[in-house]
């Protein structure tokens, strides 16, 4: 395990940290009388306007608000769903790898990710974007097609970059938020509290892999395609005016399960696990196959790499 | 107690000032008000539809309203154009010069908010960005840093002008020891203004476009150019219509100093086009995309070639001293150097610094209706908070109202 990482596993966990700063206090006064003023739909939506950043939260404080949206999402979709918690495992750091002379460009993967993590389907939003591109240029933008539709995939001459979250160690979209409504979680994950994001949209200007997408329009799911197994900071169902992103399926990997992507790839181009530990599949990878990472002149430092198996 | 008596007074003795006026004031300010209700009614259904009903989307995920905002820093960062001159050159009682500058900057800042205000996702969650309050993200965000200086400098303007005015009522000079210092740290602070609005784009390495040392030079230039352009028009408009005197003088020193900045904006939007048409990497396919089109998208190249040839034209003019000191080419230059301007930051440094999008697919973006409306009722909100303050201020100005020093 390298320094990085292990200091990384003795950050303390977030978000079980007590409230109760000076800044809730003057949060809840004044955000009361102008709360009062915008909303004026009852107590709940007092709780909901005044609710603080994740990261402040103290556990009752987040089992109350988990349970008033499991109450909305109940009322909403007439279904009940989970919202789980589940902190990062210790000891843990997930990276991802693409075998890029396998992947044959099907888009499974985007399908499979739509239905775990229950983006919009109207207006539709996805996270994973299948870029084919043409051999003789190699990685190039500007020769990049992600509307590809022919008969049948692969097509001659062409090769296929599936992009989604890189799961910066050096995240831009971090970074920039004005509100701190993003952050790194210590397995690395980049999460969005979806219950502070202001919408101002600048992460989605700082990320150079497009990862981030926002909710335009209400987010719309059928009752039937919903996805009850949530994260609090995962695949719950979002509301609209906030951005929105893969967290590598959170609550399926924190619960030491593949992410949908992967699961689902009939070629095995996707590899996942835990780059904390040598004995994983991905560190053979990285250690052993001709790996990349996408644009790495940014010095995002991606935990998705880029290899060629064959 | 008794200053802040006076103080309601002053408040209230001002309110007939704004109620007063003939019936092109009226029409003037009905027109506002028009636009005004009109940008909310839009704003409204976007509230409630979410930014759905705004044009962008993913791969151009700010617009029209982030441009206009940007060229409105630029506005207000320029109200010290008049300010500076006032000290440098020593021309008319300098209350007067700077007071118009901040009223202009006073404007600007509550129009720069509001077009702020309109682009977030969540607006309800707008207290998330309140110092202490919610959360701000300091020191790595600019976005936080721009909170802090824009609200900052609004703040300072509003309380030099508030302060010089109440001064003029009450029929007290004004203390030098109070307001010097407060005028002169507002020349860096209008400078920092749009130093961390370029910030904020230039640090982006996703976006090459934005990605260049000189952007904040390059801001800055052009402000000092469009601020002053709009103030010269205010001017004359401002000595025709009352006994305010301004010399001609004073309004030429003005257009020759934006000659110079105007020069360096061109050399600096040289040395950028230079640098990305030499080098042809790929991050010149932005450029491209504004100047040419790319792929047959060329929506944007007529409004780019407008912008230099606006540009130029506008430079020649205030660099010949017999067009700057004619009325005429003198109007016609600071309307084409606002044109130049205002497209140059409005549409064509967004729009191509987000397009190709960062994997390289083209969205053709251009404002919806309610981008339209929305910020032509901003646009109003700023006009009327200027005319009601001029309406005040100019009374005071003249000596033509004073409070009742007697009590």
């Amino acid at each position: 395990m390298s320094d990085a990482t292990s200091r990384s596993l003795r950050m303390t966990r977030r978000g079980l940290r007590p409230a109760g700063s000076r800044r809730a206090f003057l949060g809840g006064a004044l955000a009361a009388v102008a709360g009062a003023l915008a909303t004026g739909c009852g107590r709940e939506g007092m709780e909901a306007f005044l609710q603080h950043n994740f990261r402040e939260l103290s556990r009752d404080e987040l089992d109350r608000i988990i349970k008033r949206l499991e109450g909305e999402a109940k009322r909403r979709y007439g279904k009940k769903i989970r919202i789980g918690k589940e902190p990062a495992m210790q000891g843990v750091v997930f990276g991802y790898a693409l075998d890029l002379s396998r992947c044959i460009g099907c888009r499974r993967c985007v399908h499979a990710c739509v239905q775990e993590n229950n983006p919009s389907r109207s207006p539709e939003i996805q996270w994973i974007r299948v870029l084919q591109m043409e051999k003789e240029k190699g990685v190039d933008l500007e020769a990049a097609d992600a509307y590809y539709n022919p008969e049948e995939v692969p097509q001659e001459g062409h090769f296929y970059m599936p992009v989604q979250c890189q799961q910066c160690k050096n995240p831009p979209c971090v970074k920039v938020c004005p509100v701190g409504a993003t952050w790194k979680d210590p397995d690395g994950i980049v999460v969005i509290d979806y219950n502070w994001c202001i919408g101002c949209r600048y992460c989605m200007a700082a990320c150079p892999y497009g990862a981030r997408h926002f909710n335009w329009g209400e987010p719309t799911v059928q009752p039937a395609d919903l996805n009850p197994e949530t994260h609090y900071l995962g695949n719950r169902p979002r509301p609209k005016g906030v951005v929105e992103k893969c967290t590598f399926c959170i609550q399926r990997t924190r619960k030491g399960l593949y992410p949908a992507c992967v699961e689902v790839c009939p070629t095995g181009s996707r590899k996942f696990g835990n780059l904390a530990d040598p004995k994983s599949e991905i560190r053979y990878i990285l250690e052993n196959k001709r790996v990349f990472v996408f644009k790495g002149e940014l010095n995002t430092q991606p935990k998705f790499f880029y290899f060629y198996g064959v | 107690m008794e200053t802040l008596r006076t103080f309601g007074h002053f408040t209230i003795d001002s309110l007939p000032l704004v109620l007063k006026g003939d019936r092109y004031y009226y029409a003037w300010v009905a027109f506002l008000l028009l636009l005004m209700a009109l940008g909310g009614f839009a704003y409204a259904g976007q509230v409630r539809e979410g930014l759905i009903v705004t044009n962008m989307r993913d791969q151009v995920s700010w617009g029209f309203y982030i441009g206009n905002f940007t060229f409105l820093v630029g506005v207000a960062a320029a109200a010290i154009m008049l300010v500076i001159p006032a000290y440098v050159y020593h021309w008319g009682p300098i209350k007067e010069i700077t007071l118009l500058g901040e009223l202009l900057a006073v404007s600007a800042l509550v129009m720069c908010l509001g077009f702020v205000l309109v682009d977030i996702g969540r607006v309800d969650r707008f207290w998330h960005i309140i110092p202490f309050v919610g959360r701000l993200n300091l020191p790595s965000s600019l976005l936080a840093w721009d909170v802090l200086a824009l609200n900052g400098y609004l703040l300072l303007n509003w309380t030099v002008v508030t302060y010089l005015l109440y001064c003029s009522y009450t029929g007290k000079e004004y203390n030098k020891s109070v307001v010097i210092p407060l005028v002169l740290s507002s020349i860096p602070m209008a400078v920092s203004i749009h130093t961390v609005t370029a910030f904020l784009y230039n640090g982006l390495a996703a976006r090459p476009f934005w990605n260049s040392a000189i952007l904040a030079p390059r801001f800055l230039a052009s402000a000092f150019c469009s601020g002053p352009a709009i103030l010269l028009i205010l001017l004359q408009i401002l000595r025709r219509t009352t006994r305010l005197k301004v010399q001609d003088e004073a309004i030429f020193k003005v257009a020759e100093l934006m000659a110079y900045t105007m020069g360096f904006n061109l050399l600096l939007t040289v040395a950028e086009v230079f640098k990305e048409f030499y080098s042809n990497t790929e991050h010149l396919v932005f450029i491209r995309y504004l100047f040419f089109g790319l792929k047959g998208h060329n929506g944007l190249v007529p409004f780019a070639w407008a912008s230099i040839l606006t540009g130029v034209v506008a430079f020649l003019l205030f660099l010949i001293p017999k067009t700057r000191t004619n009325w005429v080419t003198l109007n016609i230059g600071c309307v084409l150097i606002y044109a130049s301007v205002y497209i140059e930051k409005g549409m064509a440094l967004i729009i191509p610094g987000l397009t190709p999008d960062v994997l390289g697919d083209i969205y053709v973006y251009r404002p919806s209706l309610t981008e339209l409306l929305v910020a032509a009722g901003i646009f109003a909100m700023g006009f009327l908070v200027f005319t009601l303050m001029l309406k005040i201020a100019v009374p005071i100005m003249l000596g033509e109202f004073t409070g009742r020093k007697a009590e």
